[in-house]
């Protein structure tokens, strides 16, 4: 077996050591009827090469993005990652290093991820960041929980144009919590009446920008209504790109962003490990959850890093701690900030106004179809347009024909009539032209 | 002093500088180089990538634009790879030696597994494209589905879960579910004193009190302390097995009838599945709930905190409560529910998406590697590994509990008594070995403890160079030779970092500052 090292010769100089005279005496502390006499009923070893075929066949029987004209977002973006991010990410120092407990021997990691925190902050408009949450919808549920432990009230008001998987998420978290949810039915039109919903007992409200359907909006006035309440905005973000382009949600008076990294440096890999940020005001560090790499210096007072504000934590606070969060997304922290450092601010821009500009151009060539309309007024690089037919049945079609045209609402709404004919459509940077083309023809075709 | 050639012998007489002068004009140290922050190489104006030009068009952004200058720092491409690559560096890493981090089993990572997880029909498919071209990998985490439940002998698993405290979340919630549906408001979940942080603060999310229940001398839960605490508004036990003390939980039977017998679920934190993995199943013990971190026994890489994945074993009675989404096998192939709709008991949605397919790839990937007689080996040559680290040291070192232990040992700071030196700096000064340390100072049952998993990743070798380490050090220690210790580590790329100051004062990013 070619991961194991020890010899026959080893193992049994090793039990004469130990004084034991075969494995299982090193057993006998489990009931003799737990102990199994066989291998489970599981296929025997595999030589590499064989391991690599089977995968190479379930991979077969799927249609990769790359292999068709693509649309899909809904909260994953396909985006190009330049080819250093993987070399480097797979340096084995930083593939197969743990959780920087001993900082002396992690500086590597701990440094990606003061940086990391720092291009976070920056992006969003925040002070601080932390070092990262499993994804964007998790974080979302921390994000709650967060704001109910810095408001000290337990309301949580959310905008029906938060993605809806994100909105199940921190129902989810909150179910057996203290916390009170209050979800808004979902908005394609900027309907919401957040304001209205405050009252004293409000936490928080959870709005998304651009929101689920692609619109962007200016949050400036619900965070001013919030904060007369003593309540706090938070602002998530699905598509990090945006905030190239976009007004950042600091700017707007937001208290908590959190958003889904994937977009930078994380590939689709059909839903995971992607990267959840999570940023906040300096004077909220104390209630973040999750950890945080902060600046010291060492016994010669150089200058280092280590992970810090343990005490919130689990392994410190137990069950007081703000999260129960241990391990969460190094490894991708690390692919976004890589990223992020290759684009740099010219970079990122860059990439923001060549994403809008691309789906501006898709946005103008699908309203040119009879029957087809693009129901937004504004958007970033996704949209949703309302088709005169069923909009997963228009997706298989559209499948059969090798394109990949967007994420039907019904998958995310099933028991939402107004969903059915209408379909959500990303544009990135990876999109041709003649992606596009392909795209309004086959429409043309299905909708004629 | 001159060397045999009649050079000098250090850079000090060299450049007739005292002792400890400043040596070099960079502060580096041949191939021990510093590095700058991005910010501080970098700017606004450089990048690493080029992108094509902007088509012409109008902006639809509505007006709500980002205008002023966000201070990102931007870096060529060679200069990208130099600095990640030389911080790559300052880290230690299982593939540059043994990681005895006691509880995290940091074994080897095959770089197959890294391979298959980038065949494009793996690595780039949408988690939201049609069911019907996603064939593959539903079957991906059907199979491992099956693996799961066949090696740990339980009816049904919860994929979606993404690290083991998550899991840990969904094996709660599935038990208060399942409570909620008897009508019963149970309140309390034990746990022993030895659990993992994790533990106590899932079972507060899950608005659960914490009780805590007494280790015996063995190092095992004190039975009648745990029957004693069992009644009618304990809602489960949180049972780590092989626990956190490195051992099997003997009675566990015995508890897992217990807790039954008193109306409670038994959660198993299953973080030590390394140690029994194809000799026991877990569903023959009892358990009702189980994450496996397959960043832990399965081997996707740590990747320095994550990403990991937690799915979770349930038992019948908890399977209907499961959350979504999961695989099922339809007429025409795989189908999978993403929706609880009307009269499904599923607790709801743990995270957009389908969990982390990443992992899934990597830990099926070794699972087939192994297969079912390279798994037990696994098991056993782990525990055997442990067991040659606990003979050979428990002469010189304290044992905390009688042994065979399995997978990892544990030892307190007894034998440091009067030596001046903690098991901190015990640990610091492993460092100047070229080791990473154990794990320190958990379990919380013994003092100044000492966790030691060496995994079955490991050579006689390696392990014997190991021991040869920690009875120099120990030895050293007993000797008197505390600074050896106390200004440890000195071979490290920093010396020791004040943590007490960045909690005081904390500074969580770069500034400009002028
Ligand atoms: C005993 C035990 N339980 C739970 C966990 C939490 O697992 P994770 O870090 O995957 O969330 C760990 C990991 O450190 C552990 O050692």
């Amino acid at each position: 077996m070619r991961y194991l090292p020890l010899s026959p010769t080893d193992r049994t100089e090793m039990l004469e050591k130990i004084g034991v005279t075969e494995i299982n005496d090193l057993f006998s502390d489990v009931p003799t009827t737990a102990l199994l006499k066989d291998h489970v009923d599981l296929p025997g070893h595999m030589p590499e090469m064989a391991v690599d075929r089977e995968f190479r066949a379930m991979a077969e029987k799927n249609m990769p993005a790359g292999s068709v004209a693509f649309f899909c977002g809904a909260g994953a973006y396909r985006h190009y990652v330049p080819s250093t991010v993987d070399h480097l990410i797979q340096r084995g120092e930083f593939l197969t290093a743990y959780t920087p407990y001993q900082p002396e021997i992690s500086q590597g990691t701990l440094q990606a991820l003061y940086e990391f925190q720092t291009q976070v902050a920056q992006i969003t408009g925040m002070e601080v960041s932390n070092a990262s949450m499993y994804d964007g919808s998790t974080a979302c549920g921390e994000a709650v929980l967060m704001a109910r432990r810095a408001s000290r009230k337990k309301k949580a008001i959310l905008s029906g144009s938060l993605h809806p998987q994100y909105i199940e998420v921190t129902r989810c978290a909150t179910k057996f919590t203290e916390d009170i949810t209050l979800i808004n039915p979902p908005s394609v039109y900027l309907v919401d009446d957040l304001i209205d919903q405050i009252d004293e007992e409000t936490s928080c409200v959870v709005v998304q920008n651009p929101d689920f359907f692609g619109n962007i909006q200016d949050y400036t006035k619900l965070a001013e209504a919030l904060h007369a309440q003593k309540a706090l905005l938070v602002v998530v973000v699905t598509e990090v790109v945006s905030l190239g382009a976009v007004r950042s949600p600091g700017a707007m008076g937001a208290d908590i962003v959190v958003a889904e990294g994937q977009s930078i440096g994380n590939g689709l890999t059909f839903g995971g490990p992607y990267v959840g940020l999570l940023a906040t005001r300096q004077k909220l560090v104390r209630t973040m959850p999750g950890r945080v790499c902060g600046e010291t210096v060492d016994a010669d007072g150089k200058r280092g890093f280590v992970l810090t504000l343990s005490t919130r934590e689990q392994h410190i606070r137990r069950e007081k701690a703000t999260s129960n969060i241990c391990t969460n997304a190094g490894l991708c922290t690390l692919a976004f900030t890589i990223h992020m450092t290759l684009l740099g601010e010219k970079g990122f821009r860059h990439l923001a106004r060549l994403n809008h500009a691309k789906a501006v151009q898709l946005a103008d060539k699908i309203s040119g179809i009879d029957g087809v309309e693009v129901l937004n007024k504004n958007f970033f690089n996704e949209f949703t347009v309302a088709l005169p037919m069923d909009a997963a049945e228009a997706i298989e079609r559209l499948a059969d024909m090798k394109i990949l045209g967007g994420v039907p609402l019904s998958r995310l709404y099933p028991n939402d009539p107004d969903m059915k004919n209408r379909l959500l459509v990303a544009v990135t940077e990876t999109v041709t032209e003649e992606d596009m083309d392909r795209l309004v023809c086959a429409l043309k075709e299905l909708v004629k | 002093m001159m060397n045999k050639q009649g050079r000098p012998t250090d850079i000090n007489t060299a450049a007739n500088l005292s002792p400890g002068g400043v040596t070099t004009h960079t502060g580096n140290r041949g191939l021990e180089q510093d590095e700058l922050l991005i910010y501080e190489i970098g700017d606004t104006q450089r990048t690493g990538v080029d992108l094509e030009d902007l088509p012409v068009f109008e902006s639809r952004l509505g007006g709500i634009t980002r205008d002023n200058e966000i201070g990102l720092a931007g870096l060529s491409e060679p200069e990208v790879m130099r600095h990640y690559t030389r911080l790559s560096r300052k880290n230690y890493a299982i593939d540059m030696g043994l990681y005895p981090l006691g509880s995290c089993t940091m074994k080897h990572n095959p770089r197959i597994n890294e391979k298959v997880a980038r065949l494009p029909g793996l690595a780039d498919i949408h988690p939201l494209q049609p069911i019907s071209t996603v064939q593959g990998a539903l079957d991906l985490m059907d199979r491992l589905a099956h693996w799961l439940k066949t090696l740990t002998g339980m009816p049904a698993v919860a994929m979606s879960p993404k690290a083991g405290a998550h899991g840990e979340l969904c094996g709660l919630m599935a038990i208060r579910s399942a409570l909620d549906k008897r009508g019963e408001n149970r309140t309390i979940v034990l746990a022993p004193e030895s659990a993992h942080g994790t533990n106590p603060a899932t079972a507060a999310l899950c608005g659960y009190k914490v009780k805590s229940i007494p280790a015996n001398k063995a190092g095992r839960v004190d039975l009648p302390a745990l029957k004693a605490a069992l009644g009618p508004d304990v809602a489960a036990i949180m049972l780590t097995n092989p626990n956190t003390c490195g051992l099997f939980e003997r009675d566990i039977i015995e508890i897992a009838d217990a807790v039954h017998a008193a109306g409670g679920y038994f959660y198993c934190d299953g973080a030590n599945f390394n140690a029994i993995v194809g000799k026991v199943r877990p569903g023959d013990l009892g358990v009702d709930a189980m994450h496996i971190n397959l960043h832990k026994t399965f081997s996707t890489p740590h990747g320095g905190g994550g990403p990991g994945a937690g799915p979770v074993v349930l038992s019948e009675a908890l399977a209907p409560f499961a959350p979504v989404p999961y695989v099922i096998h339809g007429k025409d192939g795989f189908e999978m529910v993403e929706h609880v709709t009307g009269g499904a008991e599923s607790f709801g949605r743990m995270t957009a998406f389908h969990g982390q397919m990443g992992m899934n790839i990597r830990a099926l990937a070794f699972m087939m590697s192994h297969g079912s007689d390279g798994l037990a080996r696994v098991a056993e040559d782990s525990v055997l590994n442990a067991n040659y680290v606990m003979a050979s040291l428990q002469d010189i070192m304290t044992l905390s509990f009688e042994g065979p232990c399995m997978h990892e040992c544990l030892f307190d700071d007894r034998f440091l008594e009067g030596t001046g030196v903690t098991t901190l700096d015990f640990a610091k000064a492993m460092i100047d070995e070229g080791y990473h340390p154990m794990t320190m100072y958990f379990p919380l049952v013994v003092n100044g403890a000492m966790l030691i998993e060496p995994t079955e990743s490991e050579s006689k070798q390696s392990v014997d160079q190991f021991i040869g380490a920690l009875r120099h050090l120990v030895t050293q220690a007993k000797l008197g030779n505390s600074a050896l210790f106390t200004g440890a580590p000195y071979l490290a790329p920093l010396k020791r970092l004040d943590e007490t100051l960045a909690a005081r004062n904390p500074v969580l990013r770069w500034r400009k500052t002028d």
